[in-house]
């Protein structure tokens, strides 16, 4: 009971202060903590539910019509939190470790870029190009259909590796995707090279909402549905295939689990989300190139994985947000801050920091600073934030 | 006498390693209850399994189950045919439940497809909770229902064993092979398991290839014993004909020990 009263209130205060002070990082952070807070405490799911709906689909839209870049941080959470659940499904469950998985998100993302631009004129000839905004909805079912063969095809001659040398290989694949979408612009113009696509037609918005509200809503739909799917598939035969395939690959396939099929479907599943999201991407986004689909993407994704909690759907949602919100933010703010102090000409330790050579830039610890952050979860925590939690079964009355 | 097809049968199976000669010209033939194959380690018994569930291929030779020739098939079509198996070194799903383990082994039998599963149509709804309860009984059957939701490394060896047992008939097997279902058991389990199987063949109607060491056990539980020797079959028949063999007690005990000791085998 006390902790439903203190759930809402933390909320609500947390909003509150957002809507109060707009510009600041650490409240805005405080909100996040206060929807985790609700996620953890031990109160009646209805109430869960009803906070976090208030939050996502009230809340964050309004804190949003103040600072409208928080409401870029939370579709960016989004549409990592979708890419996190589906390389979930190929790293977590299935235990295919995919180094390349945003190639996948690139496909989709090209598939609408190509399409809905001028620039499919180039390819076919003629002015039909771009389709009117309405075919953007089609697409994203386009987006997932073409990354899920892509992972088909990706996953036919590779299946057969195991471990390290599957991770490899991906990691090609992921590279040669990128490399594709630089050099293709030649002899004929598919991806207009190093250049990029712009501009990307937007989708009409559904009752006149503006334009990053919209984006936001509908990354939000779509999450929603990846999680459903997840647990869906989680929690059927398709999913216990998987982490058998994870847990011996030997073994379950000597109990009836088709390895290659079951593989690939785990494969196919990933990449599909990727799909619908590339889909997305590219369409906010307006403008794509290749270097939106580099290696340290791909990193940064299984980074959100490992970090929340391999196989754990609940997992891969807290590592994306995490990761996401650190990247955006917390080290951000944190350079933006040191920045501040050095040019104030603050003193510390008698050193002032003026003198501070511009190797040792704030802007430069970024990356430093995450990753050791990464290497103390691994120290002090390995399986992640969520760890996956098996769960405990009814059994049926004994007769 | 001219039968139709012999229930299970393996003729002239032969495997090599390199230069090493892991098994030649083995022939094996079951219509029902339970035979074992024993032999000195190293033998090629579990290399004989790994033939019969499609692990490794056989150089050669013909693998038949209910007139169905194995050799080339893939192991999970083997299992969805009907014959299943444990193994020597428990291969349990380490990090899944006893109960996901047993539904795992359901896998061959659910032949819900994908579209079932996103959209958790009528038939997936009464497919699951049915699969659970068949888990549930298989479960009882090996006496492991109270930890259903225990995650299988935590549980004693022989519950392992056991639970793998589980597994295995998840799948449905018309045939089970048993790769030393009571190694690690203490005598008094070793028994109970026995049992057990014996329970399964009167009222499964399914016939059990056992590998084991425990010869108080073999000698108790089977219709007919095979005794392989360095990867040749070298006898063959119930358990009292085998146990007199000559051959059988040089292989054990070498070659001079049978004149010291006539009746070693027990």
């Amino acid at each position: 009971m006390i902790y439903s009263v203190l759930a809402a209130a933390v909320v609500a205060l947390s909003a509150w202060a957002v809507a109060t002070f707009p510009r600041s990082v650490l409240v805005f952070l405080l909100f996040q903590g206060s929807l985790l807070f609700t996620y953890v405490a031990p109160i009646p799911a209805w109430l869960r539910a009803v906070l976090f709906a208030v939050a996502l689909l009230v809340l964050m839209p309004v804190i949003g019509y103040y600072n409208g870049y928080y409401l870029e941080v939370a579709t960016q959470v989004g549409i990592f939190v979708a890419l996190a659940l589906g390389l979930n499904i190929v790293v977590g469950l299935a235990g295919l470790l995919d180094l390349g998985y945003v190639a996948f998100f690139a496909v989709g993302a090209y598939t609408w870029a190509i399409f809905g631009s001028p620039h499919a004129n180039q390819i076919f000839g003629g002015g039909a190009f771009p389709l009117a905004p309405g075919w953007f909805y089609l697409f994203l079912l386009v987006g997932l259909f073409v990354a899920a063969g892509t992972g088909l095809l990706l996953g036919l001659p590779v299946l057969r590796l195991h471990g390290d040398y599957l991770a490899i290989v991906t990691l090609g694949f992921g590279e040669v995707i990128r490399v594709l979408a630089n050099n293709l612009d030649k002899p004929i113009n598919i991806t207009n090279g190093p250049k990029g696509i712009t501009p990307i037609s937007r989708p009409p918005m559904p009752f006149g909402l503006p334009t990053s509200e919209a984006f936001y809503f509908l990354v939000l739909v779509i999450v929603a549905v990846v999680i459903v799917v997840n647990r869906r598939l989680e929690d059927s035969h398709i999913g216990r295939a998987w982490e058998a395939i994870r847990e011996d690959q030997l073994a379950a396939q000597a109990m009836g689990v088709p390895l290659v099929r079951t593989k690939l479907l785990a494969f196919a599943c990933g990449a599909s989300f990727a799909g619908v999201m590339g889909v997305v991407f590219s369409a906010k986004q307006v403008f794509i190139n290749p270097e939106s689909f580099t290696f340290l993407e791909s990193i940064g994704v299984l980074a959100m994985v490992i970090l929340g909690g391999m196989g754990s759907i609940p997992g891969a949602v807290i590592g994306a947000t995490v990761v996401t919100v650190l990247n955006l933010q917390v080290l951000k703010g944190l350079s933006l801050w040191l920045n501040e102090l050095k040019n104030a000409g603050v003193t510390v330790l008698g050193y002032s920091l003026t003198n501070l050579p511009t190797q040792l830039e704030p802007a430069k610890y970024e990356r430093m600073i995450f990753g050791v952050i990464l290497i103390l979860m691994m120290i002090f925590r390995p399986q992640g934030i969520f760890p996956v939690r098996r769960r405990a079964r009814e059994l049926g009355r004994q007769e | 006498m001219t039968t139709a097809a012999v229930f299970f049968e393996a003729r002239n199976v032969t495997k090599r390693f390199g230069g090493l000669t892991a098994l030649s010209s083995v022939d094996f033939a079951l219509e029902s209850g339970i035979a074992s194959i024993i032999g000195p380690n190293g033998a090629g018994k579990t290399t004989l399994f790994n033939i019969f569930t499609g692990l490794y291929p056989c150089d050669e030779g013909a693998v038949t189950f209910k007139g169905r020739s194995l050799v080339g098939l893939r192991p999970d079509q083997i299992t969805a045919l009907g014959v299943c198996r444990t193994f020597q070194n428990i291969r349990l799903f380490a990090n899944m439940t006893a109960i996901e383990n047993v539904l795992v082994g359901m896998h061959a039998r659910v032949t819900l497809g994908l579209w079932n599963v996103l959209a958790h149509t009528s038939r997936f709804r009464h497919t699951e909770p049915r699969l659970q309860a068949r888990a549930e009984a298989l479960l009882e059957r090996v006496g492991l229902r109270a930890h259903a939701n225990d995650v299988a490394r935590n549980l004693a060896y022989g519950s392992q064993r056991r639970l793998e047992l589980a597994r295995a008939l998840a799948s449905e097997p018309s045939l089970l092979l048993l790769d030393e279902p009571t190694a690690g058991m203490t005598q008094g389990e070793a028994v109970a398991l026995m049992r057990l199987l014996r329970d399964l063949v009167t009222d499964l109607g399914i016939a059990i290839v056992l590998i084991e060491h425990n010869m108080r056990v073999v000698m108790e539980v089977s219709d007919r014993v095979t005794v392989l020797d360095h990867g040749e079959k070298i006898a063959e028949g119930t358990p009292r004909e085998v146990q007199t063999s000559t051959k059988v007690i040089e292989a054990y005990l070498g070659t001079r020990a049978r004149e010291r000791q006539p009746r070693a085998a027990r």
